[in-house]
């Protein structure tokens, strides 16, 4: 499981960057999409590695803590993904805005032979 | 009752905000007189409680007499729950933040507000994320304040539209999204090693991490150290900023020039109580980088400032120029420089960043053509399609001012003593007490390196802002602009302050010194947090 979550995190990192540094919009926001989703695995991952572990305890009496998934990776992942949604929302809206504004799709609003 | 009121006074400069901007949501944005006066009294309000509690924190007036304040919410213990924290950079910051608002609020009621949707609900947010990251206690609270503060900047960049606007905030948008990808890695490595994302209880267990873990906190905090050095605007991460400060509407642009300085603020914190002395094997980590990237960052903006052709672009360079000095002299006091030169840095950010503020208020003023502003917002509104015939949208119907060049000219020459650091102004001061501390301590070739940056800096932001007050106030010839009042008043308000923090250069460096003290004993900050009382403790 280790070299597979890991595996995905690698590609999904590795993907992003190199679409990050493209030269259109498009492909820019897509390439954050899977960073963000790189980094939500990530954040996931390093609360530990656990199978069938509930992240929540029962109330009262003892509880032993070590057959619980830590549940603070997870609370920050609904928070990270939640705002990464929203601000990558944002950019789109942006984004298409100076479509309008220069008729290009390219980052600098120009195309790069001009 | 008034321990009541201490208690819960922490919270009140994120919640004034939080409140003032949600109400305006819901009224229609054509309400702008109520609200401007809403937005004005929300970042009054703000103010004053910034004000109290920096009083307090000086004073030892936060509860149970301590130096710094705390606040539990929900009452959670220290290390589970979420805390704020309020000490004298926080509250410092703080009372920065509502001195640079105010003036930044007033100058929009005179024609920059009416440009596009929403605009004081965006600055109430853009307020209540500033504080909020200045007050968090906690990694992760720190990240959601930033964002807080980064969504609204973004609408707020946005703000009267335009292809110049829309270019900048695009690369704004994906630079500062990629920022915060850094940041969660860095936040998830960080509590992936320690177990912990609270900054007190981090500060005490650095020490004890196994030979192991270490390698792996230090690229944590790497991580998490660019995020912030971005917004810091260190070169290499820079070449965003002046592009967007420039295109930045004046009053936005007035108050991101605190935006820099919230990264150089949370380096220093971080680093302060991570990387002090008591920091064991990592003791000093990354101090190189910071003196480097810091002198390197203020080398590249003093090029820049002799290489801009207009005020706008300048004023972003010198907005490099000051974000740099703080970082190379957080960097020298990491690697164990003394009080004197951070009490120093401390009194410069001030009084540059509201110098800095006041000259982005003072582009649009003095480089106005014929018809000005009035010119601007039809052509504004027509792109816009928004409605003129609204009843508060009659254009120019302020009170003009006599004598404009004399009252712009002084402004910009306070502005460029300040900047340039000269005296008798406050720039000076600083100045001198960052110099004489870098001297005073055993810093080697780059203590030279950095004087003799400092006084590159100093001579070509001369340089630079002269050749445009020449161009101005000397060579030009035809109509004098005509300057509303409500432009220039603000400006005033920010040269006083500069003026006053000169004239009480004495307390307020002795204060400065005691919060560089304060920083550089981190075990201080660290035992207030983790024994920070709960209400059921007090109450049993």
């Amino acid at each position: 499981m280790e070299i597979v979550l890991s595996a995905a995190i690698g590609i999904l990192a590795a993907s992003g960057t190199w679409l990050l540094l493209r030269p259109r919009t498009f492909q820019v926001i897509v390439g954050l999409c899977l960073l963000s989703y790189a980094v939500n695995l990530f954040i996931f991952s390093m609360g530990r590695l656990y199978v069938g572990a509930p992240p929540i305890m029962p109330k009262g009496g003892f509880v032993d803590p070590t057959i619980y998934a830590d549940p603070v990776p997870q609370a920050l992942v609904l928070t990270a993904i939640v705002i990464s949604f929203a601000t990558t929302a944002l950019f789109l809206v942006v984004m298409i805005a100076s479509r309008g504004f220069t008729g290009t799709d390219h980052v600098d609003g120009r195309e790069g032979g001009q | 009752m008034t321990e009541f009121a201490t208690e819960h006074l922490i919270i009140a400069p994120i919640l004034i905000p939080f409140f003032a901007g949600a109400l305006m949501l819901l009224y229609e944005d054509r309400q702008r007189r109520a609200k401007l006066v809403i937005s004005l009294g929300a970042a009054f309000a703000m103010l004053i409680v910034s004000v109290e509690l920096l009083t307090r924190a000086k004073t030892h007036g936060l509860a149970g007499g301590r130096d710094i304040g705390f606040y539990l919410l929900s009452d959670w213990a220290a290390p589970f729950g979420i805390v704020l924290v309020v000490d004298r950079l926080s509250a410092m910051m703080l009372v920065l933040t509502g001195l640079l608002a105010l003036p930044a609020l007033i100058y929009s009621a005179a024609g920059w507000h009416r440009q596009g949707q929403h605009f004081h609900a965006l600055f109430q947010f853009l307020l209540m994320g500033l504080a909020g990251a200045f007050l968090a206690g906690d990694l992760f609270n720190l990240f959601v304040f930033f964002e807080v503060l980064l969504a609204a900047s973004y609408g707020l960049l946005l703000h009267g539209s335009g292809q110049l606007k829309v270019r900048a905030g695009l690369h704004y948008i994906a630079i500062n999204l990629t920022a915060s990808l850094f940041f969660l890695i860095g936040v998830s490595l960080i509590y992936g090693v320690t177990g912990t994302l609270n900054m007190a209880q981090l500060s005490t267990l650095i020490a004890s991490l196994s030979e192991a873990d270490r390698p792996l906190f230090h690229l944590g905090a790497t991580m998490l150290g660019l995020a912030f050095l971005v917004k810091a605007g260190i070169w290499p991460l820079s070449f965003w900023l002046p592009t967007t400060y420039m295109a930045g509407a004046a009053p936005v642009a007035a108050m991101f020039a605190i935006m820099t300085k919230v990264g150089v603020y949370v380096i220093l914190r971080l680093s302060m109580l991570m990387f002090g002395a008591a920091a064991g094997p990592s003791a000093g980590f990354g101090a190189e980088v910071l003196v480097v990237g810091g002198m390197a960052t203020v080398a590249f903006g003093l090029t820049g400032v002799l290489a801009s052709q207009g005020l706008g672009r300048m004023a972003a360079h010198l907005v490099l120029i000051s974000s740099g000095t703080v970082l190379a002299i957080t960097g020298f006091a990491l690697a164990g420089g003394g009080t004197a030169m951070l009490a120093g840095a401390l009194y410069y950010l001030v009084s540059s960043t509201v110098a800095i503020s006041a000259l982005f208020l003072l582009i649009e003023p003095m480089s106005r053509e014929e018809g000005g502003i009035a010119a601007m917002l039809a052509l504004t509104a027509d792109a816009y399609g928004l409605d003129l015939k609204d009843e508060d949208n009659q254009p120019e119907v302020g009170l003009a001012i006599p004598g404009t060049l004399t009252v712009l000219g002084l402004c910009f020459g306070a502005c460029l003593l300040v900047l340039a650091g000269l005296p008798p102004l406050s720039g000076f001061l600083g100045k001198l007490a960052m110099l004489g501390g870098v001297l005073g301590a055993d810093t080697g070739t780059e203590g030279w390196v950095f004087v003799t940056l400092m006084l590159l800096s100093g001579l070509a932001t001369l340089i630079g802002l002269i050749r445009v007050g020449i161009q101005t106030f000397w060579a030009s010839e035809g109509v004098v602009p005509r300057v509303l009042a409500l432009e220039i008043a603000p400006v005033l308000a920010l040269v006083g302050m500069t003026i006053l923090l000169t004239l009480e250069g004495n307390d307020s460096l002795r204060f400065m010194e005691s919060t560089a003290r304060a920083l550089q004993s981190p075990a201080i900050y660290a035992e207030g947090v983790m024994q920070a009382p709960r209400v059921e403790e007090i109450q049993e």
